[in-house]
């Protein structure tokens, strides 16, 4: 594909779109329906970019993320916010993030900052040239995940270990000690 | 560079609905929606024109792999999309637990509840 400008654009201005839904809808459901459908087109986008391994994780971790969201969400009572907006909070925030966002262009369009179809491939050029000799993958994003930068992967396995076990922690009924004083 | 900019109002969508919202379910889905926002401009850096995917094929030459987009920021997205779930799993926890107690997702009732 030569040109992917136009199918980005319109990704991103889907994603956009579904963003403001999702935050500024009243019900919780649709808002988590709305981000939910954000990270479905996120995951078209990678397809397009040339990261099929990408596209393939993130809709898995999608349909999870729907999964947990609405397990959070629909089997509590009350789903909807019945509160009012506090106006001059919002237009105040938002006149800060638009005032972050306009300098963070400013800054950014400034500086040399790589251009768009253009990447700095100066570390990735030796795993692109060596990645089939060196580790006989055929995918360059294996051999980096599992072999040129495995102890990186072993620290982020860590820390995703780290998140389910206190997920686990809070989520379990009863502690150690309470089983042993109704055993008792 | 509108790309990049698009992405940034991605993010800063996501960091105004961490920080204006009161709802803590609105909370995690302005992280999650920054959370998107930092992996497709990971992607979209290493992104080049006309590339393919970095994928060695039977009968490819050397200059085929010059076409490949960067392959060290998809490896790393990789996991960090995964522990964005885990993440994700550990606040909607804390989401219920504090239902469980305070019965509002509120975060004004919450702190007033507390004293």
């Amino acid at each position: 594909m030569e040109n992917i400008a136009p199918q980005l654009y319109t990704l991103l201005v889907f994603m956009v779109v579904g963003s403001i839904i999702a935050i500024e809808t009243k019900n919780l459901l649709s808002a988590v329906i709305s981000v939910s459908a954000v990270g479905f087109a996120l995951s078209i986008a990678f397809l397009f970019l040339g990261a099929p391994d990408i596209a393939i994780t993130q809709l898995v971790v999608e349909v999870l993320v729907l999964i947990i969201l609405i397990r959070g969400t629909i089997l509590l009572d009350n789903t909807a916010i019945e509160k009012g907006r506090d106006t001059l909070a919002m237009v105040a925030s938002l006149i800060f993030f638009g005032m972050l966002l306009g300098f963070g262009a400013l800054i950014f369009g400034s500086t040399g900052f790589p251009a768009f179809g253009e990447p700095l491939m100066r570390v990735s050029k030796v795993y692109v040239q060596t990645g089939l000799p060196a580790t006989y993958a055929a995918n360059i994003v294996a051999s980096i995940i599992l072999d040129f930068r495995a102890y990186d992967t072993l620290g982020e396995a860590t820390v995703l270990f780290a998140s389910i076990l206190g997920a686990l922690a809070i989520l379990r009924r009863t502690g150690k000690a309470g089983e042993e004083v109704v055993s008792a | 560079m509108t790309v990049y900019f698009l992405c940034a109002v991605l993010l800063t969508m996501g960091l105004y609905c961490l920080v204006a919202k009161k709802n803590i379910v609105k909370k995690v889905i302005g992280l999650v929606i920054m959370d998107y926002a930092v992996n497709l401009y990971l992607i979209i850096v290493g992104y080049k024109k006309g590339g393919v995917a970095p994928v060695i094929e039977r009968g490819m030459n050397s200059s085929m792999l010059e076409r490949f987009v960067d392959p060290l920021p998809q490896a790393l997205v990789l996991t960090s999309i995964v522990i964005g779930l885990g993440v994700l799993a550990l606040m909607v926890a804390m989401c219920i637990r504090i239902y469980e107690r305070h019965g509002t997702f509120d975060m004004s009732q919450i702190s007033k509840l507390r004293g």
